[in-house]
């Protein structure tokens, strides 16, 4: 298994904000963490991404023991992921960010001498041309759309060559047609690669679209799990989140993306 | 060049003119002006240099209207005065741009010490003339003096000394001390304390307080000294200090039953701004004009007071004082080459109107007085009082001290 | 102790505490909602305390009452109110949109203006004001005499708390002050008219600061001091209790107030670097004061003040540069011996400046401190060659950048961890502390005196030689913190300024990042103070003060934040300034302040920015 979340449990002074959370990722598989707001996806999320530190439980990466460890630490064990608001360099251009993101997979962060315009730039637009990024790859990230800059992130988190990608709320903030064209892009990456995608997402279309599987949080616990299918008939899921009408929308999108 | 230098001068306006443009005028002084730069703290400490720089135009305009510097073929005497921010760093790049720019014969001035050692380390490297004139402590003229550096006033231990003397009759055993927290506090306490446990056998210190230099916490300090009980008080604060200290020390009952000698706090400077606070019978050094009645120092009140519509302060006083001396010193030494000045310089007399002021020669410190008295109201005038001037070639250090710890 | 004692040093203390918290309140207040650090706060205080003395004496020779009194000072608190207001039209208003330290930079320029404004119009004379009717005497308190004025302002500093609670709370106006502190563009979005707001606030910061400057004049006399000797200690109330927060600063005025009253009981000499101590300890536990909150990240990628994109010298610049070298090199050639001194001091500037904005531009890490780094570095070089070692100048100009680093090690070690305005106000505490352990420990460093004789080796001793030793190293320094900034390190340090988060989920190590970038700057900045020490030949505690802190960034800021060469440009520019008006009149002060909010005004990118903004608008003409 590339990823086994097992029992994490974090308190905020009297709330419970995740209570024995478990589950398992596997390579090339996107598994998408759903639920009302406060649900407790966010801080499972940094559980696993290192912001944040379980009071118990464990996370195993490839079989090794990475909880507690920082972000920075996570990533060297091959995770790599992207923020509900997009978080990129913003003083740099397209490449730059992604030169950033490979000079310190090289750890020559430190490096004083070597020019950085130059370092890596073919390999970063290597990985721009995987994400369609290719012409606007000297322009500088404040000057692109919001959709664009999602996909920089995600081109920053490819970088790595991760095992795991994780992403909180990849769509949020973007037009619906540009959702769609993140989300195909990154199940295709995915696959492809064998890469591990957990994600949390309020879009329906998202999560029914291109899950390969969904967990369900309330108030910090794991009430359903399993394929999109599943979720969506389960009576407890329909009743404290989606409500009628979300199953319908989950259901049209589950259409929509096998037809 | 010339033509930049007389607009700025003309920009310059009364604030820093020159003297010769002023006092120019049919049977007065000819040929080029022999010129002197003059370093102060105008702008950040204009209460002290601006009288200074007062007295000193005032003397510069009465020997250039008597014919200038007779040593020098009666050529005008021209100081040109420069701001230096207050600051050792400054003070010295503008001591470089008046020896390279206006061509300045020598360097004198200065208020503060930190600045005044400076341009006294420069001239020594520089091998120019460096007169110090404001700057007391002691260093200028023992541990850091050497060939170039003179000092005119009367520095931090001979004036410690003369308050030690007249202190030392009372035969008071428990003293505080407060003192602002930088070198001059600092030394002038430890002079104090050296120079009256020398005096007064069984002297103590019950209590030292060293508020930050403009920042006294006035109640707290005042009550820490009441705690201490101490049966008299030696205070080296001044300036907005020393007032929040008086009116708080006068509300809690600090000085009652206390003898208290102060540092300066004679001098115009310090004991105008107390105003109707002014305590009664502190021994104190300083300078009461209005009070000095001999005619040389009489022309000099009147003449100050018909140009700038103020009585003299100490810094007007000493601005004069050292007009003439420069006068004196150029007379004496018949050149403007730096080794004749510093030659003349050593040793040289000079009749001023507190008296007559020799520059002694082993340590360059001027024998230039203050005047010892208390403190009093008169009418609605703060002033001194029983008063005498205390000559300064009675407190000097030591020769041997001097010996000991000067280099050159 | 004597227990009446204990008792009356408290209240001594907490009267200070009242003092200090009225003033205080007024610069948090205006934080909070402006997120304008007004260093002009002292300067209104001042003028408080100058109308006072102007009014109050009028109003008493009408009736000598306590009521009289009482009118006068506040009357004198509206005034400066009213000023306040002035302020914010005529200034703080243009400058909203301005980054933050330029806003810095331009109440600052309002402070030098407002110094010599106060010193034509009062004179430089201290002013004793009046003391207030009826409150002249002692009060017997356990067999001990306490100021009846000062029972009176025991009171007066809670009474402003309540008031300014009821204020918060109760009226429409106040529950703006909080939203707007809370989050500023969330007032924007409610519609509210945000002039009016901020108005409002200036004027009530305003009149808080009139106030606390009016109610001292009995106490102390109106002087042209009293600005910066208040300012910093607002400074330090305003941060620990948490920037923003009123009971905040209550709280703090208190600490302070009490630790002051029993703190020189034991430490008499403790006077100069308590307060420091304590904000840099609250710091460090709590990096947003006792009340304060952490400041919101903004919810949108905004630019950074700071170096943007890195464009590689084009042939142009390569030209320019080359001819500026050329220039420098000739100076000692061509001008005299002042020229040459000149550009010395702007060579060691300029690398001072430099070294600064790698951390500020480069960085995001805005030091209010960095003389304390160029100092310690003067200072290593010239008690060297003093002291009993009597290093030679070449070791001394070694131990120069590793005493500035080394020291910039120590500090940066808990700068680093926290970010923004309490992140320099960090820097500011360790400069502060800096400066009060070489002002005070005369022994090794000369105190105020400072050191005397450090000068150049023999061979360097001529002004032309040691101007082409100190061009070697100021350019090769700078040359080398260039390369940096080009190179992946510089690239690292951007990265972490522009977004920590994504940086870290990238796997650099921040916090160490910014740690090494702190020492490279502090170590280059200890070269630049070696190099200024033996072009003086003494050395003194001004090298280490707030004002040369200052000067540094106004340096970095009119050259310009955003370019990475305008630091140099701002060195050479600000120098010239100064050298242009000193000489020129007393109140050089005024005329400095005033081109400083000239240049916040008209260049909000510095120097260097404008060309460079010309240029684009050109290219952009051209191109269309």
């Amino acid at each position: 298994m590339l990823l086994s979340v097992q029992g994490l449990q974090k308190r905020f002074g009297g709330l419970v904000a995740a209570k024995d959370v478990s589950f398992d990722l596997a390579a090339g598989e996107l598994l998408a963490i759903i639920g009302p707001n406060g649900a407790g996806k966010s801080t499972t999320f940094n559980m696993v991404g290192g912001q944040l530190r379980p009071d118990t439980g464990r996370v195993m990466l490839a079989g090794e023991d990475v909880t507690g460890l920082p972000p920075r630490l996570v990533w060297r064990k091959g995770v790599g992921r992207t923020f509900q608001i997009a978080q990129t360099f913003v003083s740099m251009s397209v490449v730059e960010n992604v030169q950033m993101a490979l000079i310190s997979f090289h750890e020559r962060t430190r490096d004083l001498t070597a020019d950085a315009t130059s370092l890596y730039r073919t390999e970063a637009l290597a990985i721009l041309d995987g994400v369609g990024l290719t012409e606007m790859a000297d322009r500088s990230v404040s000057e692109l759309a919001y959709g664009d800059v999602k996909r920089v992130e995600l081109a920053v988190a490819l970088a790595s060559e991760p095992k795991l990608l994780l992403m909180d709320e990849p769509t949020a903030g973007m037009a619906p047609r540009e959702r769609a064209q993140l989300m195909e892009l990154t199940a295709s990456i995915a696959r492809a690669r064998k890469i591990g995608v957990l994600f949390t997402e309020h879009d329906m279309d998202a999560v029914f679209g291109h899950a390969d599987r969904i967990v369900v949080l309330v108030r910090g616990e794991i009430i359903a799990r399993g394929t999109p299918e599943e979720v969506r008939a389960d009576q407890r899921v329909k009743q404290v989140y989606l409500g009628e009408t979300g199953v319908q929308a989950a259901l049209k999108a589950r259409r929509a993306a096998q037809a | 060049m010339t033509d930049q230098k007389f607009t700025r001068r003309s920009v310059v306006g009364g604030m820093a003119a020159a003297g010769t443009l002023l006092a120019a005028g049919p049977g007065s002084a000819q040929g080029a002006p022999v010129k002197v730069g003059e370093i102060n703290s105008y702008s950040k400490m204009a209460a002290f240099a601006v009288p200074y720089r007062n007295g000193m135009q005032l003397a510069m305009e009465e020997i250039n209207k008597a014919g200038g510097l007779a040593g020098l073929g009666g050529r005008p005497l021209e100081i040109i005065f420069r701001d230096d921010n207050s600051t050792p760093g400054d003070a010295v790049r503008v001591a470089e741009e008046l020896l390279t720019r206006e061509n300045v014969t020598f360097i004198a001035g200065a208020f503060l010490s930190n600045v005044g050692l400076a341009l006294g380390d420069f001239a020594n490297q520089k091998k120019v003339l460096y007169l110090g004139t404001e700057p007391l402590t002691d260093a200028l003229t023992m541990g850091s003096g050497n060939k170039y550096t003179f000092r005119v006033r009367a520095n931090t231990y001979m004036q410690t000394k003369m308050l030690v003397d007249a202190a030392k009759a009372k035969q008071v055993k428990r003293w505080a001390i407060v003192a602002p927290n930088y070198e001059y506090g600092q030394s002038a306490a430890a002079n104090f304390k050296k120079l009256m446990a020398a005096a007064v056998p069984g002297f103590e210190v019950v209590t030292e307080q060293f508020p930050a230099l403009g920042r006294v916490d006035a109640g707290a300090t005042v009550g820490a000294i009441a705690q201490a009980k101490p049966d008299a008080i030696f205070n080296v604060l001044f300036g907005a200090d020393l007032t929040a200290f008086v009116r708080e020390g006068n509300t809690r009952g600090l000085f009652e039953g206390r003898q208290v000698v102060s540092l300066l706090t004679g001098e115009p400077e310090y004991i105008l701004p107390l105003g109707d606070e002014t305590p009664e019978g502190w021994i104190t050094t300083g300078y009461p004009p209005e009070q000095i009645t001999t005619p040389a120092h009489k022309a000099f009140f009147d003449a100050y007071k018909a140009k700038f519509n103020d009585t003299p302060r100490l810094g007007s006083l000493l601005g004069y004082v050292v007009g003439y001396m420069i006068r004196d010193l150029f007379n004496k030494a018949k050149s403007t080459d730096t080794e004749a000045l510093v030659t003349a310089l050593e040793g040289l007399t000079s009749d001023s109107i507190a008296g007559p002021v020799v520059m002694r020669a082993i340590d360059h410190q001027s024998t230039l007085g203050a005047w010892v008295g208390e403190t009093t109201l008169k009418g609605k005038l703060p002033t001194m009082k029983n008063w005498r001037y205390a000559d300064g070639k009675d407190y000097l250090h030591p020769e041997a001290e001097v010996r000991a710890v000067r280099k050159g | 102790m004597d227990p009446a004692f204990i008792v009356v040093q408290a209240l001594s203390g907490l009267a200070n505490a009242s003092s200090l918290f009225i003033i205080s309140s007024g610069l948090t207040i205006v934080f909070g909602v402006t997120r304008i650090v007004n260093f002009a706060h002292g300067s209104l205080y001042m003028l408080g305390a100058y109308l006072g003395i102007t009014i109050v004496p009028r109003l008493l020779d009408i009736d000598r009452t306590p009521t009289m009194f009482f009118a006068g000072v506040l009357l004198a608190a509206l005034a400066v109110g009213l000023i306040g207001v002035l302020m914010e039209v005529l200034l703080l208003r243009r400058i909203y949109k301005v980054p933050e330290l330029f806003q810095l930079l331009a109440t600052f320029g309002v402070v030098l203006i407002v110094q010599d404004l106060v010193q034509k119009i009062w004179g430089p004379v201290d002013i004793a004001g009046p003391r207030a009717p009826s409150l002249r005497h002692g009060i017997q308190i356990m067999g001990q005499r306490f100021p009846a004025y000062e029972m009176f302002l025991l009171f007066v500093g809670p009474a402003v708390l309540v008031l300014l609670t009821l204020l918060m709370q109760k009226t429409r106006f106040g529950v703006l002050i909080r939203a707007a502190t809370q989050d500023r563009e969330m007032v924007g979005a409610l519609g509210v008219n945000q002039a009016m707001l901020f108005t409002g606030t200036l004027f009530l910061g305003a009149f808080l600061a009139g106030l606390g400057g009016a109610l001292q004049i009995p106490r102390v006399p109106a002087n042209g001091h009293m600005d910066l000797s208040i300012i910093t200690e607002a400074f330090v109330v305003t941060v620990i209790g948490g920037m923003g927060s009123v009971p905040g600063a209550f709280v703090a005025s208190l600490i302070i107030g009490l630790l002051q009253a029993f703190g020189i009981l034991i430490f008499p000499k403790i006077t100069l670097v308590l307060v420091f101590l304590l904000m840099a300890v609250v710091l460090v536990v709590k990096p947003w004061g006792l009340m304060g909150r952490p400041e919101a990240t903004a919810n949108r990628a905004v630019l950074p003040e700071g170096i943007l994109s890195l464009k590689p010298f084009g042939t142009g610049e390569r030209l320019v540069a080359a001819l500026v070298v050329v220039a420098l090199l000739a100076v000692p050639l061509m001008g005299d011996a002042y020229k040459t001194k000149v550009g010395i001091e702007i060579l060691a500037f300029a690398l001072a400046a430099f070294s600064l904005n790698f951390l500020v531009g480069a960085g995001g890490i805005v030091s209010f401190g960095h003389a304390a780094y160029f100092g310690i570095g003067a200072y290593a070089a010239g008690l060297l060659v003093v002291g009993p070692l009597k290093l030679p100048m070449e070791g001394a100009l070694v131990a120069a950048p590793l005493a500035g680093g080394l020291a910039a090690a120590l500090f940066g070690y808990f700068v680093v961890r926290l970010s923004g305005i309490y992140l320099a106000m960090l820097t500011l505490a360790f400069a502060q502390i800096t400066y009060a352990v070489f002002f005070q420990w005369a022994e090794v460093t000369g105190g105020d005196n400072g050191v005397v004789g450090v000068w150049p080796s023999a061979w360097a001793s001529s002004r032309s030689v040691y101007f082409y030793v100190v061009a070697l190293l100021a350019v090769a320094a700078i040359v080398f913190l260039r390369r940096i900034i080009y190179a992946p390190f510089g690239y690292t340090l951007r990265a972490a300024r522009d977004s920590a988060n994504r940086a870290d989920a990238i796997g650099i190590d921040v916090r160490t990042h910014r740690w090494l970038s702190f020492i490279v700057a502090g170590a280059a900045a200890g070269l630049a103070g070696g190099l200024y020490a033996f072009s003086k030949g003494s050395i003194d505690p001004t090298l280490i003060s707030i004002g040369m802190s200052v000067d540094f960034l106004m340096m970095i800021l009119s050259g310009g934040l955003q370019t990475v060469m305008g630091p140099l440009v701002g060195a050479g520019f600000f120098h010239a300034i100064k050298d242009f008006f000193m000489p020129l009149t007393d109140f050089w002060r005024f005329f400095l302040g005033l081109s400083i909010i000239v240049i916040v005004l008209a260049f909000p990118r510095g120097l260097v920015g404008a060309v460079d903004a010309g240029r684009e608008a050109l290219a952009h003409r051209r191109a269309g």
